[in-house]
């Protein structure tokens, strides 16, 4: 039995020690969608409903009251494979925020690789954005979409994105949230702001029309990896069908906006596991 | 240093060196008092030793009782070994796994049946599936709720959530074993058959620490004892010795 060597409990790999939990983090995100439609007769088909009215809602806002229906051809799909994105960042950044919060109880009291919490998060959040992109998969070949190599490519990469994104600054702001819970609303704040900074009730046009003047600022625009998630979006699932004019809505350079999305989605990610793994060991007497 | 060790060759299992932790006592924390300790550095006045200064190794096959009355240090001791909390200073280290029973049932989730429970748990305890796969009869048969093991644990009396509880845990396999007053568990007949079964553990050869406030009991079931005072080490021996002393 004294094959192992001495180690200093309570002390993880990080990320990497999650690669070894696996069958743990599945149990995780059980319990989480359990939990989370627990005494619910529609349980799973909230993740239908909500997306659904959110676009019913902003189709006639943005589309029909500002006639934005007019300057862009199936502004719905435009819209809705936009809106998939930012629904997926909110869920995975929101959760993971909380998570370690919502399992206070087991922090507490026995020690496993924290950063199990915010990564179920994420895969809860993937749990809920795969029925939504069922919905737009549907409506797309509804309208004469079919799919491209290049067009999946851009889906993967732009998924790839958000989740790490969010898994970064969810550990950064979740483990804020254990010492100050203002950071749970900050984050809130955050969400609102990222669902506008993005192209995704507007078209990519009018920022630019707006920034001419300032190429610079249009440049921080395309930074925002939501940004250029979005666009993946737009390219894999709206350009093929949005006409002649549907290149004008993508960046001038795709590949450069979208390396330098995941550099900075990397970044954050990198700075995240920091920070969490300097506050770690004080979560269990703070919460 | 323990004259009741079973083998003074046998590996060290945890090594406690020279360990601290302090606790701020307040968590007030509104602006104007975050500034205020900004600028007044941080204040010690607010903070109290729960542990000061301890040392001390566990062989394998020790089973220890830490001991000592309200408030010595002897839980924070506890999570600090099974690695919940880290120390301030100094350095503990563990051979192998260790599964910490700080608290029984706390991966326990109300709203998932006792099977899937039994499995969440486990995986906490630090199980594979296949183990607990190949364990769940035993589990189930131990905490004797068999009829119940696929109703919701909210619906459970604490008798029977603290059996399956129990019962995951002692089934958990781990090479070091930290138990925290849960030797009160469900009713004599089924306290009776936790402490054969924690009996059985040390016979096996794995280390355990106990803490209980039962001390004829952990007396008897352990052969060390360490007795904590304010968060130090005041005495180390033979378990009914130190019973003794702390009655004197």
């Amino acid at each position: 039995m004294a094959a192992t060597e001495l180690t200093t409990p309570g002390r993880g790999r990080g990320l990497v020690g999650v690669l070894s939990q696996r069958y743990l983090l599945k149990l995780l995100v059980r319990k989480e969608l359990r939990v989370r439609y627990r005494g619910s007769v529609l349980g799973m088909a909230w993740s239908y409903v909500k997306p659904a009215t959110q676009f019913i809602v902003f189709y006639f806002a943005m589309g029909v009251f500002l006639d934005l229906n007019r300057g862009v051809e199936y502004f719905a799909v435009y819209l809705f494979s936009g809106i998939v994105v930012i629904n997926f960042f909110s869920e995975a950044f929101g959760n993971a925020t909380r998570t370690l919060i919502w399992n206070a109880q087991l922090i507490k009291k026995i020690y496993l690789p924290r950063e199990l919490f915010p990564v179920s998060a994420i895969y809860v959040a993937v749990v809920h954005f795969l029925p939504q992109l069922v919905v737009l998969l549907i409506a797309c070949v509804l309208v004469g979409w079919r799919p491209t190599a290049l067009g999946l490519v851009a889906a993967v990469l732009g998924f790839m994105l958000v989740a790490i994104l969010g898994l970064g600054l969810g550990m950064l702001f979740g483990s804020a949230n254990v010492f100050f819970r203002d950071a749970e609303n900050f984050v809130d704040l955050l969400l609102l702001v990222a669902t506008w900074a993005s192209p995704v009730l507007y078209p990519f046009t009018k920022v630019k029309d707006a920034l001419a003047q300032h190429p610079w600022l249009i440049t921080i625009y395309e930074l925002n990896p939501i940004t250029v998630a979005v666009q993946l979006f737009h390219y894999a699932f709206w350009v093929p069908v949005g006409g002649p004019d549907a290149h004008l809505e993508m960046p001038e350079n795709m590949v450069q906006t979208t390396v330098s999305g995941f550099v900075v989605a990397l970044l954050i990610l990198a700075l995240g596991q920091t920070v969490f793994r300097r506050l770690e060991g004080r979560f269990a007497q703070e919460l | 240093m323990s004259p009741m060790a079973p083998d003074a060759a046998a590996p060290v299992n945890i090594e406690i060196a020279d360990v601290t932790k302090s606790f701020t006592l307040r968590h007030q924390r509104s602006m104007k008092e975050l500034l205020v300790a900004a600028v007044k550095g941080k204040d010690r006045s607010n903070s109290f030793n729960a542990l000061d200064g301890v040392s001390f190794e566990v062989r394998e096959g020790e089973t220890v009782a830490l001991l000592g009355f309200n408030g010595s240090g002897k839980s924070t001791l506890l999570k600090l070994i099974a690695g919940v909390m880290h120390p301030d200073g100094g350095a503990i280290r563990t051979r192998g796994r260790v599964a910490g029973l700080i608290e029984v049932g706390a991966g326990f989730h109300p709203d998932l049946t006792g099977r899937e429970n039994v499995y969440m748990n486990g995986a906490i305890l630090g199980m594979s599936e296949e183990l607990i796969e190949a364990r769940f009869d035993d589990i189930v048969a131990f905490s004797e709720i068999e009829k119940f093991i696929d109703t919701e644990v909210k619906f459970y009396s604490s008798g029977m959530f603290l059996r399956l509880a129990f019962a995951v845990a002692v089934h958990s396999d781990p090479e070091v074993f930290l138990i925290d007053e849960i030797l009160a568990v469900g009713d004599e007949p089924f306290q009776r058959k936790c402490l054969a079964r924690i009996r059985e553990l040390s016979s096996e050869g794995r280390t355990l620490v106990i803490v209980s406030h039962d001390l004829d009991m952990v007396a008897d079931l352990c052969q060390r004892g360490i007795l904590l005072e304010k968060g130090k080490v005041v005495a180390d021996g033979d378990s009914h010795e130190i019973v003794k002393h702390m009655r004197r």
